[in-house]
């Protein structure tokens, strides 16, 4: 720990990860009743099963966002956090309006919770991932708005890096493309079109900046590969990323109402969506195996290696298996939609933010890198959750393209219901894999409190350099 | 990537570059897009009604199970076409009926809309049923 003021990115990680765990509960909630139709019915219906499910990722996930930025900007501008008790404040703020949210969720009728919290005034409800109440979205944009604040100041009055001035860039577009969530036109088809600004402009747009920004900085403390190396590749990456992303926002385009020659742009341009997430694996890889140090936290270059790799299989390649418009127009919305979100998100943002935990945490915990028996659990933890993950993309991709050819092709299709009755085995399995996800991420949480050999951080090593550090630092046997 | 004449300062123009000219391209689009639309969105049909089925759509979190378009849960049937497939007395007594409590099944809840909210929300679903959405779905099942 270079600055006292990361410290404040502590609570954000660990929120993080309480969430994840009910996310991932309401996953299963949700898989059940894809098999068992009346599963908790009428107490949670499947709608705000989902919603929480979905809802509660995007908070996790930007919880993880802003410990990651409290954590890391302080150390690339060198100097203190601008205002550690904004940022803690701000911690409180999100927190409680995410659980309040949630509890409102479960605790009244959608259209109660709409008429309680001032729907009428300015209808923002009910789109998908915009679920939240009108109050929420404003807590979330305050929220936003409060760190860009906070490491704005720290980056100005600092050193400025190529890493945090991506970083702001990628938080900042998150803010400005959040405000259209508060755009709900009557016509429909607009309400789509600039819905996407929200959901396709953050994830594949500005929240690859903030990927790509996290996984370079872990890249520079794990390998201690030169910074102008790592912040080129970095500028590649998100020139790929966003050259291709922003038009690809096109294949969201192909058949809500918009113009037909969407479908030649969304085309083109989704073609090229993989080209960023393959040169982001070749990236990990190579500094990796260019690394001049080994570094003591083993798992969390692990990590960033598998984000890459699940990124590129999630984001790229099951993105692609379905975006041309001539493949779209039988997969849109069906199973293999769900596969592909599945995959990208675990393996862009799920994966990212815990690499950056992964890194950080036992900074914040005063040491260098937890145990290697710690280590050891955390990397099962990796295994299961990755493995099944992929498990769950396979299965409901079958799923899919099995949905695809029963009720979207040939003379007699069948009926939505009919369809999913076939489907059955490859739901039943998929809850399977969500069960030993949900192990998995046990296995993670337990990896917290597994003690051991761990190298503490020494007074004067790690606060100078990095590099001394690790080498100066005494191993001592905790307990 | 040790190439000496790609060095990083290139990198960093062709990013800014790039991202500066392809959100313009764009906005261009959407300016484009946003002229043409009146033709496929059939807006002139926007009634009060219409507007106040979306409304009834929105606040009752519909897209939780269905997908509208393509676009929202697939735990049930897509919606954008459901005006065709099954007709507007279909939609209304499926409605009411629900949930059906077949044990096993996929529940319905009972949303206990008026007969004038039941209207609405049909306006809405035939509304969209009539957008010119590029032949999409490729056929009644949705």
């Amino acid at each position: 720990m270079q600055y006292q003021s990361q410290f404040v990115a502590k609570p954000y990680f660990i929120a993080a990860v309480g969430l994840f765990i009910g996310q991932i509960i309401f996953g299963l909630i949700i898989g059940a009743q894809y098999v068992v139709g009346d599963f908790l019915f009428p107490e949670i219906p499947f709608n705000v099963a989902r919603m929480v499910h979905t809802n509660l990722l995007i908070v996790w996930l930007l919880f993880g966002f802003m410990g990651a930025a409290y954590y890391l900007v302080p150390e690339e501008s060198e100097r203190e956090l601008y205002s550690p008790k904004l940022a803690i404040i701000t911690f409180w703020v999100f927190l409680v309006t995410s659980a309040l949210t949630v509890v409102g969720y479960l605790a009244v009728p959608y259209a109660t919770l709409a008429a309680m919290t001032g729907n009428d005034i300015l209808p923002t409800m009910g789109r998908e991932f915009l679920e939240q109440p009108l109050i929420t979205k404003v807590g979330i944009l305050l929220v936003v708005v409060s760190l860009l604040y906070n490491v704005s100041m720290t980056t100005l009055m600092g050193r400025k890096t190529s890493i945090t001035i991506i970083l702001l860039m990628g938080l900042w577009g998150l803010a400005f493309f959040w405000l259209f969530a508060f755009y709900n036109p009557v016509n429909l088809v607009l309400d789509k079109y600039y819905w996407w600004w929200v959901i396709h402009l953050w994830v594949e747009g500005v929240w690859e900046l903030i990927m790509a920004a996290l996984l370079a900085f872990v890249l520079i403390k794990v390998t201690g590969v030169d910074r102008e190396v790592i912040d080129k590749w970095m500028y590649i990456i998100i020139a790929l990323a966003l050259i291709s992303g922003i038009l690809g926002t096109g294949h969201h385009y192909y058949w809500i109402g918009t113009p037909g020659y969407w479908q030649w742009i969304g085309s083109i341009f989704s073609a090229l969506e993989p080209i960023p997430f393959f040169v982001m694996t070749l990236f990990a890889f190579s500094m990796v195996n260019r690394r001049r140090r080994d570094h003591p936290n083993k798992i969390a270059t692990l990590w960033a290696l598998g984000t890459t790799v699940t990124a590129f299989l999630g984001a790229g390649v099951w993105g692609f298996m379905h975006s041309l418009s001539p493949i779209n127009f039988y997969t849109h919305g069906s199973q293999i939609t769900a596969a592909h979100g599945h995959l990208a998100f675990y393996g862009a943002y799920v994966m990212v933010v815990l690499t950056i935990i992964s890194y950080a945490m036992p900074i914040m915990r005063g040491r260098v890198a937890n145990s290697p028996q710690a280590q050891l659990w955390e990397t099962w933890a990796f295994w299961l959750m990755t493995v099944s993950m992929v498990a769950i993309t396979l299965l409901l991709t079958s799923a899919g393209v099995m949905q695809v050819w029963l009720q979207r092709m040939g003379d007699t299709p069948m009926s939505f219901m009919a369809t999913q009755d076939e489907l059955a085995i490859f739901f039943w399995l998929r809850l399977f894999g969500g069960g030993v996800f949900f192990i998995g991420l046990m296995v993670y949480v337990i990896s917290f409190f597994i003690k051991g050999d761990i190298t503490l951080i020494s007074a004067n090593g790690e606060n100078k350099n990095a590099k001394v550090s690790i080498s100066t630092v005494d191993t001592i046997k905790e307990r | 990537m040790s190439n000496a004449f790609f060095t990083k300062s290139i990198a960093r123009n062709i990013f800014f570059g790039g991202s500066v000219f392809f959100f313009l391209l764009f906005l261009v689009l959407t300016f484009d897009t946003t002229r043409k639309l009146p033709k496929s969105d059939h807006r002139e049909n926007l009634t009060e009604e219409v507007v106040r089925g979306k409304h009834i759509w929105e606040t009752n979190n519909c897209l939780g199970c269905h997908s509208l378009l393509g676009e929202g849960a697939y735990f049930a049937p897509e919606l954008g076409n459901v005006y065709k497939r099954r007709g507007e007395a279909f939609i209304k007594v499926w409605m009411q009926a629900m949930p059906t409590g077949a044990p096993g099944r996929r529940q319905m809840p009972q949303f206990n809309l008026t007969d004038e909210q039941l209207d609405d929300l049909v306006a809405f679903l035939k509304w969209t049923s009539e957008i010119d959405a590029q032949g999409w779905p490729p056929n009644i099942e949705g």
